[in-house]
C-alpha cells in the first residue's frame, strides 16, 4: 500500500510538479478556447453547404465530411506536422493543431448541425423571408437558433470530445496538460503527475458529462 | 524538380510505396485485430453493466454511473498513458498493444453502457409489466422482450460511437504499437520520405469509409419514424 501511494499519490512529487501541471492545465483551456470555435466554424460551413447548397455542393460536403470522419485525428495531425514540411510547407505545431481540428472536429460538428438544420421545417425560412428578412438574417435569427436548440445535447457532447481531443496535441509537443504531466513523470520517475493530470481532466469535464446525461435523458 | 514533381516525389513516391507496402499492410492487419478486440470486449462489457444496472441495486448503480462518467470524462490518450507508463510503477508491466486495447475497451464500455441504458429506459414500463404477467422471469423478460426493443433504439448511436472510438487505435502509435500509424511513422523515418504517411492515411480510408457509410445507412434503416 505504501509503495502504491509512493508511486501514484506522492505528495512531495505533486508539490514539485504543481507549477508546470498548472501551466499545462491553463494551456489546455486556451487550446480548447481556440479549437472549439474553429471546429464550430468548420461545422457551420459544412452544415449550411450540405443543407442549402446546390446538389453537387451538398454531395461534395457529404463526401468531405465522411473523408475527415474516416481519418483518425492523430493521423491527420502527424501528417500536417511531420509530413507537410517535406513539401516545404511548415505550419508548426500550432498550425498543425489548428488545421487538424478545423478539418476533423469541423466534420463532426458539420454532421450535428446538418441534422439540426434539417429538423427545422422549411416554412420557418419561408415565413422569415416573407417578413422582409434577408436570407442571411433569416438563417441567423430564425433557423439557426431552432436548429441549435434541437441538437443541443449532441453539440455539447461533441464539444466535450473536442476538449478531450486536445490531449493529442501532446504528440506534437505543445505543452498542454498531458505533455507537462509526461515531462514531470520523466523527470521524477514517478506516476503521480499523470494521475494528477487525469484527476484534473476529470474535475474539469465531469460536470459536462453530467449535463450531457441530463440533456440526453430529457429528450 | 518542378513543384508537382517534388510533391509527387514526397507524397506519392512509387519506389517508397513498393518497398514499404508490406509494412503498412502488416500495420493494417494489426489495426483490424486491435479494433475487433476493442469492439467485442467494449460492447459486451457495456451491455453487462447496463443489465446489472437494471437490477436496481442502488449502491451498485451509483458505482456503475461513476465508472461510466469517469471513462466518458477522461481523454483516451490520458487513460492509455496512465496504463502504459503508470502500471509498471505498480509492478505490472503491460505491452503497448494490451494497454491500447484495455484503454479503448474501457472507453467503449462506458459510452455503450450509457447508450444501452438509454435504450432500455426508452422501452415503456408496460412492456416489462406485460412480460412479467405472462409468467416470464425478470431475466426472461429482459432478454426476450425489453432488450430486443432497446437494442433497436441503441443501434444507430452505438454504431457511430463505436466507429469514433475504434479510430482511437491510432493512439497505439504513441506507446510503440506498430498499427497503421506506428508502422507509417517508422517507415517514414527509415525512408526519409512522407509517402508512408500518405499510404497510412489511404489505409485508414480503405478501412473506415465503408464503415462510416454503413453507419449512415444503419442510421436511416433503424430510425424510428417520429
Amino acid at each position: 500500500m505504501d509503495e502504491f501511494l509512493f508511486a501514484f499519490l506522492n505528495g512531495e512529487i505533486l508539490r514539485e510538479a504543481w507549477p508546470i501541471l498548472w501551466q499545462g492545465f491553463l494551456y489546455t483551456l486556451a487550446l480548447s478556447a481556440i479549437t472549439v470555435p474553429l471546429g464550430l466554424l468548420g461545422g457551420l460551413i459544412l452544415g449550411l453547404l450540405s443543407t442549402s447548397g446546390p446538389r453537387a455542393v451538398r454531395w461534395a460536403a457529404a463526401a468531405w465530411t465522411d473523408l475527415f470522419r474516416a481519418i483518425p485525428p492523430l493521423v491527420l495531425l502527424v501528417f500536417l506536422y511531420a509530413g507537410l514540411p517535406f513539401a516545404g510547407i511548415d505550419v508548426g505545431a500550432w498550425g498543425a493543431v489548428a488545421i487538424g481540428f478545423f478539418l476533423n472536429t469541423g466534420a463532426y460538428y458539420g454532421e450535428v448541425l446538418r441534422a439540426g438544420l434539417g429538423s427545422v421545417p422549411r416554412g420557418q425560412m419561408e415565413a422569415a423571408r416573407s417578413t422582409g428578412l434577408s436570407h442571411g438574417q433569416a438563417l441567423a435569427y430564425v433557423v439557426l437558433p431552432q436548429a441549435v436548440r434541437n441538437v443541443l445535447p449532441d453539440l455539447v457532447s461533441n464539444t466535450l470530445e473536442v476538449v478531450k481531443l486536445t490531449s493529442i496535441a501532446s504528440v506534437v509537443a505543445l505543452p498542454e496538460l498531458l505533455f507537462q504531466a509526461r515531462q514531470a513523470q520523466n523527470a521524477t520517475y514517478n506516476a503521480t503527475p499523470i494521475v494528477a493530470a487525469a484527476v484534473a481532466y476529470f474535475v474539469l469535464l465531469w460536470p459536462v458529462v453530467r449535463v450531457i446525461s441530463r440533456l440526453e435523458n430529457k429528450r | 524538380m518542378g513543384g508537382l514533381d517534388s510533391f509527387l516525389f514526397s507524397f506519392f513516391n512509387a519506389k517508397v510505396m513498393a518497398s514499404y507496402l508490406p509494412m503498412i499492410a502488416q500495420g493494417l492487419g494489426l489495426t483490424v485485430l486491435l479494433a475487433l478486440l476493442v469492439v467485442v470486449a467494449g460492447l459486451a462489457l457495456g451491455l453487462a453493466l447496463a443489465v446489472l444496472r437494471c437490477l436496481g441495486v442502488r449502491p451498485l448503480n451509483l458505482l456503475i454511473i461513476f465508472v461510466v462518467d469517469l471513462f466518458r470524462a477522461l481523454p483516451p490518450l490520458v487513460i492509455l498513458v496512465l496504463l502504459f507508463f503508470g502500471l509498471p510503477a505498480a509492478g505490472i508491466s503491460v505491452s503497448g498493444f494490451a494497454a491500447t486495447w484495455l484503454s479503448l475497451t474501457l472507453v467503449l464500455m462506458a459510452f455503450s453502457e450509457e447508450i444501452y441504458w438509454a435504450g432500455i429506459t426508452a422501452v415503456p414500463k408496460g412492456q416489462w409489466e406485460a412480460a412479467r404477467s405472462t409468467g416470464l422471469t425478470f431475466f426472461q423478460a429482459l432478454r426476450m422482450v425489453v432488450l430486443p426493443q432497446a437494442l433497436r433504439i441503441a443501434i444507430p448511436p452505438l454504431t457511430n460511437r463505436t466507429i469514433a472510438i475504434t479510430k482511437g487505435t491510432a493512439l497505439g502509435s504513441v506507446v510503440g504499437v506498430s498499427e497503421i500509424l506506428g508502422a507509417a511513422q517508422s517507415a517514414m523515418s527509415f525512408s526519409a520520405n512522407p509517402t508512408p504517411l500518405t499510404m497510412g492515411a489511404i489505409a485508414y480510408l480503405v478501412l473506415f469509409i465503408p464503415v462510416v457509410a454503413l453507419g449512415r445507412w444503419i442510421e436511416t434503416r433503424f430510425a424510428w419514424k417520429r
